[in-house]
């Protein structure tokens, strides 16, 4: 061997060992979540798809639920308490699922479809770990209750307030991915469009991810260029491109708007110029996750039950945003229609 | 010879090892505790069970991929197509599957491995027919190759495979899986199955293949000199076309096993997967060798599932653990720098012994 390798390779294991030794000291510093979690019997984790819980939307607003739940039982993030685990790639949902049960994890969110099949098995073979999936059902096991949303609902009101407030007649869609559940979005946003302003032409693209920003941000600056001036976007994190997009017509001139989605994305919106997000469409995942772990806490976690959280139970809303006084009141006004039942909002396109 | 054998391995150790102390290194400056994340790493890979069936599951594809990339390799091509002759083999073995759910396992195996190989054999080898009658750029076609599996990937699950909306096929019939309750109950409910073996029983294969048969001499012999080996009387276009077909069929093959074993159905992807790239690596960091690769793999496969205990258990962000591994990576590529200076330094030093 040659000595500069030789050198080398000595000096990386001298740094290999000095490394330790300093970090040692400050070891039983960052070792103590498990102790302040100490006699808590319900530990929950959320568990996303490839998304991070940073996504300004759907996993956040779940995460956000949760870490005030944890903070309200005085838990902290980490073992024993709160936490959440991101995947990387479509296999790594049951590894992800197994680390969890491995660390004690009692009560496990399952954020999203894809989930399904690694729930159904991880449910099958651990009995004794509750999970509580969301947007879809996993029927028949005692250990899992799935939480679905009447997104269509909040889709419809999202879609009437883009028509109402636009100017050119031509509003946009983008979606993740086409299924079920962005289906009822697409519907939704359809049909509350058609409904408030009949001859309203609505663009309808799907970005084929969750997670790709910049193919988002392609498709809304051709449809901004194309002369619609608000996009509804269902689309996870991909949904961000959107927003740049927005910001960057505003720059050239063009009134043009995003409403939000699952979360009140206001904050997405603010630019230089005041603030491009026209309304969102609420999906309340926040206070499903709270009050799904409180009744897991009492005992009574809502094994094999599916629950559908729809604007007469508060699970989904929309946000006022930069909404006219006259069009929020006829929002406000169709949004007790829809609670009455005097509206049936489509499932599907 | 054997000190040759000697410096090849500690290259890649020094690899390794420089990485990890880096990623310790970039730790300590953020607050993070190195020990802890790596212990967690450690534990998450091969800590119990679980771990250990899950580890040895990610490392199978990777060995396949990583065979195919180390062949084309040889020939002297670059085949960064991995990723998408993974994905037409998974594909094409889960379709085979689905289209005849009655036939007895072993010929739904068999045929679902068939498939995929000839699947991924095709893929690349488009690129290999390209390459020697046009002489096309086979990075270029590669990549492009990818994109076009991807995406003809995703419309066919879309459109032929899934049940109604959804955007994953069917589950394939237990008797067409390569997992089974035996494995299932070794290994605590992993989703370890028989395609390890049939990867590692492969990569003895090629290992033969590549050093002892004419074939293997072929393929060598046009990626150290193509000109002296036309001169010699070899079909240059026959022998590309042979080893980038060869490296396609690896992946593909590779693919199938994922799918019959691990995934159990295909879904639609939003990106080709990581598998492919990874591959890549893996085959460089085992210089081509083909049972360096299988332990390479088991490297990688560790990191991969190991890093994903990491966010459990400590306090460290995934964030960091991508950094992490990104770092082992980055120096398990830049061996070759390491090798280069080495180089360098040999031809110095006997230049000044001369003088």
């Amino acid at each position: 061997m040659n000595k500069l390798i030789k050198k080398i390779s000595l000096a990386i294991l001298a740094l290999g060992i000095i490394i330790p030794l300093s970090a040692c000291t400050n070891r039983s510093a960052s070792n103590n979540s498990e102790s302040q979690n100490k006699g808590n019997s319900l530990a929950v984790a959320l568990l996303t798809d490839l998304n991070g819980v940073d996504d300004k939307s759907f996993n956040q607003s779940a995460w956000e639920g949760l870490t005030k739940w944890g903070k309200e039982h005085n838990l902290t993030k980490g073992l024993g308490g709160y936490d959440y685990v991101q995947s990387h790639q479509d296999s790594d949902y049951p590894v992800n699922i197994n680390k969890l049960i491995k660390n004690n994890y009692n009560l496990i969110y399952a954020i999203g479809y894809k989930l399904d099949k690694a729930v159904t098995d991880g449910a099958k073979q651990n009995p004794n770990t509750k999970f509580a999936i969301i947007d879809t059902v996993v029927p028949d096991l005692d250990n899992v209750t799935s939480l679905t949303f009447k997104d269509n609902e909040s889709a419809y009101l999202a879609g009437m307030s883009a028509a109402l407030n636009s100017k050119t007649k031509k509003i946009g869609f983008i979606g993740g991915v086409k299924g079920e559940v962005i289906n009822r979005f697409e519907a939704g946003y359809v049909a509350g469009a058609k409904a408030a302003v009949p001859d309203i032409q609505v663009d309808v693209k799907y970005v084929g991810a969750f997670d790709k920003a910049d193919v988002a941000k392609s498709i809304a600056t051709a449809m901004y260029n194309n002369g619609n001036d608000a996009i509804y976007q269902a689309a996870g994190s991909a949904g961000l491109g959107v927003f740049s997009s927005a910001k960057d017509a505003r720059k050239s001139g063009k009134e043009v708007y995003v409403v939000g989605c699952d979360r009140d994305q206001t904050e997405e919106g603010q630019y230089d110029g005041g603030n491009l997000t026209l309304t969102s469409s609420i999906k309340a995942l926040n206070t499903v996750v709270e009050e799904v772990s409180n009744e897991t806490l009492a005992g009574n976690f809502p094994g094999k039950q599916h629950k559908v959280f729809g604007l007469k139970e508060n699970g989904v809303d929309i946000s006022k945003g930069q909404l006219s006084t006259d069009i929020w009141n006829k929002v406000e006004q169709t949004k007790q229609d829809i609670i009455d039942g005097k509206i049936t909002v489509p499932e599907k396109p | 010879m054997s000190k040759n054998w000697k410096s090849r391995l500690s290259i890649p150790l020094i690899s390794i090892l420089a990485g990890f102390v880096l990623g310790a290194i970039i730790m300590l400056c953020l607050g993070y505790d190195p020990i802890m994340t790596y212990e967690a790493l450690f534990t998450g890979a091969w800590g119990d069970p679980n771990s250990i069936g899950e580890t040895l599951r990610q490392a199978t594809p990777l060995i396949l991929t990583g065979l195919g990339f180390s062949v084309a390799t040889s020939a002297g091509f670059f085949n960064i197509g991995g990723a998408g002759q993974y994905l037409v083999g998974w594909l094409s073995s889960i379709w085979f599957v689905l289209s005849f759910p009655s036939l007895p396992g072993v010929v739904l195996i068999t045929g679902a491995i068939a498939a995929g190989a000839i699947a991924g054999g095709i893929w690349s080898g488009i690129a290999g027919v390209l390459r020697a009658y046009l002489k096309t750029n086979e990075v270029i076609t590669t990549i492009m190759l990818n994109y076009i599996a991807l995406y003809l990937s995703n419309w066919i699950v879309k459109s032929f495979l899934a049940n109604g909306d959804a955007d994953y096929s069917k589950s394939i019939p237990q008797s067409a899986s390569l997992r089974s309750p035996f494995l299932m109950e070794l290994t605590n409910n992993s989703t370890f199955h028989y395609g390890l073996f049939i990867a590692i029983v492969i990569a003895i294969i090629m290992a033969f293949v590549m050093k002892k048969t004419t074939v293997g001499y072929e393929i060598r012999s046009i990626g150290l000199n193509s000109d002296a080996s036309k001169y010699a009387g070899m079909s240059t276009k026959k022998v590309i076309i042979l080893a980038m077909t060869l490296s396609g069929l690896l992946a593909g093959i590779g693919g199938a096993v994922d799918g019959i074993g691990n995934y159990q159905n295909i879904l639609v992807l939003a990106s080709t997967p990581s598998v492919g790239f990874d591959g890549l690596a893996v085959a460089l960091l085992a210089y081509g060798n083909p049972i360096g690769i299988v332990f390479a793999s088991l490297l990688f496969a560790s990191l991969k599932i190991g890093g994903l205990n990491i966010p459990v258990v400590s306090n460290t962000p995934s964030e960091i653990v991508d950094i992490v591994i990104a770092l082992i990576i980055f120096f398990v590529g830049a061996s070759y720098l390491f090798e280069y200076i080495s180089k360098k330094m040999k031809t110095n030093k006997s230049k000044g012994g001369k003088a």
